[in-house]
């Protein structure tokens, strides 16, 4: 009886110790995990929704939860050009080399991330457009540039522009206090492939649960029989164009001939 | 009606591109040109990569050309010779270009040369178009007759050896002329999306001499194999022609350019010229504008072919 008591007042102890890293679990699930790009795709909101399991030990937090989702999409690989004035016209000049970088980043929150965490914690995680790595090679030499780098900004400025990277402080919505919504969205020409769906808690500044949910973006019908074709049998889909082409022409001037 | 575009990667508006292709058929259908000079600026104009524009574009001039080399054969308006002597050059030019269209994307200078290639050559075209047809109408004005010489006097093009008949243009000359002027054609087809007819009639005028009777018919069928062939070269090289963009874009032109060739027979053909130089070198200043101008964004991206 004594032993079990002690060993009942160790389990709390462990609890209590453990309190400020794991005793909440987060749960997480999307609307979908498969997004079916067809001819009429004009864009897609995925919407997630998660829950913060907490127990009778887990001890209340001052600043309450925060969550941060980031959705990383397939990998590809992409030139930033620089472009200079040669002889009066803009030519590209420099380039770099942004390998397996991802096509698509949403950083969702429910907060501003600098009020959420501090700036120094956002680097090491990895969160948000500034901090998110991004491998880049001029000639040689690979490295990661600086947050500060011209070529890392204007890439996540253009991808920003086109509507592939963004971050949303007010993209995760609390339902409850331990029940929140975020919402997806994924612009007109979503890159098809893979996309990591990382669902952060934090509370105090710090991350204590991390979970992962996974989707997939794919074309389907014609689209993906011309993807294919364009991209497996070069030749054979060429010259169906161009069948095409003189098939629709023959068919235009037997429709509207005159004579 | 909003359509993805699965090479090109975006979606447009499918009435916006059928309308386009509408408006470039009547046109040329007017001019008896292809109008890949005016097509692909617009696609470029509305967000398509350069280069999937011109790859594209190849595919709608084929198509315009074959309804208008029907129509030609039927009125016996083709020299069939030297449609076969201007290919042998022709094929050639648009192997080199969509050679060198793979080499400078691949190193970052295509759309850059696009660029250039438009203004230059749309502007010395639209200039010399311009005065030419200016010159006719003021002779007109002054009751003077239309000059019937053919024009170009005896010149060295005309001295070169391995000279060739042609029948039905009654015309004698050299095989070395016929065959630039087709790799020229294939070459700046390959590389720029266009067909070449508003450059390929003035040269077979001009240089060779063929008579009007049977120049645009003849120009119309190499416009047809050198488009339809550079169709087949981009799609086994680039993998750039979008299947859909050129399926729209041919339904729209061959529309388009029946209704084109009426409004144009109407009018006086040195009107007509005037009309079609201005619109070149209208679309020549508009891409000026872009070359000189500071761009608004100095990065460009673009993605490198995945190798999956």
């Amino acid at each position: 009886m004594r032993q079990g008591f002690s060993f009942v007042a160790a389990l709390a102890a462990v609890a209590v110790s453990a309190g400020t890293a794991a005793s909440e679990r987060l749960v997480a699930s999307l609307s979908t995990h498969r997004v079916q790009v067809t001819s009429n795709f004009t864009g897609e909101e995925l919407v997630l929704f998660g829950g913060i399991e907490t127990d009778a030990a887990t001890q209340p937090r001052r600043s309450g939860h925060d969550i941060v989702v980031t959705v990383a999409g397939p990998r590809q690989t992409a030139v930033t050009y620089r472009k200079e004035r040669m002889l009066g016209i803009w030519v590209n000049s420099d380039a770099r080399v942004f390998e397996d970088s991802p096509a698509y980043v949403a950083v969702l929150s429910n907060r501003p991330l600098d009020a959420i965490a501090s700036s120094e914690t956002l680097r090491r995680l990895q969160i948000g457009l500034e901090n998110i790595p991004l491998l880049q090679r001029a000639s040689v030499n690979i490295a990661e540039a600086g947050s500060d780098d011209p070529f890392r900004m204007a890439f996540i400025k253009i991808k920003s522009d086109q509507g592939l990277y963004r971050e949303v402080s007010n993209g995760v919505t609390f339902l409850a206090p331990t029940l929140f919504r975020a919402s997806i969205p994924l612009p007109a020409d979503v890159p098809v492939g893979t996309y990591e769906v990382d669902v952060r808690l934090f509370a105090d500044g710090t991350e204590i649960a991390r979970r992962p949910a996974p989707f997939e973006v794919y074309k389907s019908g014609i689209e993906q029989t011309v993807t294919t074709a364009a991209r497996d049998h070069g030749i054979l889909y060429g010259l169906t164009v161009a069948s095409i082409a003189l098939l629709t022409g023959w068919l235009a001037s037997v429709i509207f001939r005159r004579d | 009606m909003q359509i993805y575009l699965p090479i090109a990667g975006l979606t447009v508006n499918i009435f916006v591109i059928l309308a386009m292709g509408i408006a470039v058929g009547f046109i040329s259908g007017m001019f008896g040109i292809g109008g890949g000079f005016l097509m692909t600026p617009l696609l470029i104009f509305l967000g398509i990569p350069p280069a999937v524009a011109v790859a594209s574009v190849t595919g709608h001039i084929a198509a315009s050309s074959m309804s208008g080399a029907i129509s030609y054969w039927r009125r016996k308006a083709i020299d069939i010779a030297l449609v076969f002597m201007l290919l042998a050059g022709g094929i050639i030019g648009t192997a080199f270009g969509v050679w060198l269209f793979t080499l400078l994307r691949a190193v970052g200078q295509l759309d850059i040369t696009i660029g250039v290639s438009y203004v230059l050559l749309l502007s010395i075209v639209g200039v010399l178009m311009v005065i030419e047809s200016v010159r006719a109408i003021m002779r007109v004005r002054q009751g003077k007759p239309v000059e019937l010489r053919r024009p170009g006097s005896h010149m060295w093009i005309h001295g070169l050896p391995f000279k060739l008949r042609f029948k039905r243009s009654r015309i004698y000359v050299s095989a070395i002329p016929v065959w630039g002027i087709g790799f020229i054609i294939g070459f700046v087809g390959a590389i720029m999306g266009i067909g070449g007819g508003f450059l390929l009639v003035p040269m077979l005028i001009y240089l060779l001499r063929v008579p009007t009777a049977t120049v645009i018919g003849t120009s119309m069928v190499l416009t047809l194999v050198t488009m339809a062939s550079a169709t087949v070269m981009h799609s086994a090289t680039n993998h750039l022609v979008d299947a859909l963009l050129a399926l729209i874009l041919m339904v729209g032109g061959v529309t388009g350019a029946q209704f084109g060739a009426r409004a144009g027979q109407k009018m006086r053909s040195e009107r007509l010229r005037l009309l079609l130089g201005l619109l070149v070198l209208a679309v020549g200043i508009r891409f000026a504008f872009d070359l000189v101008l500071r761009p608004e964004n100095l990065y460009s991206i673009r993605l490198m072919e995945t190798d999956t």
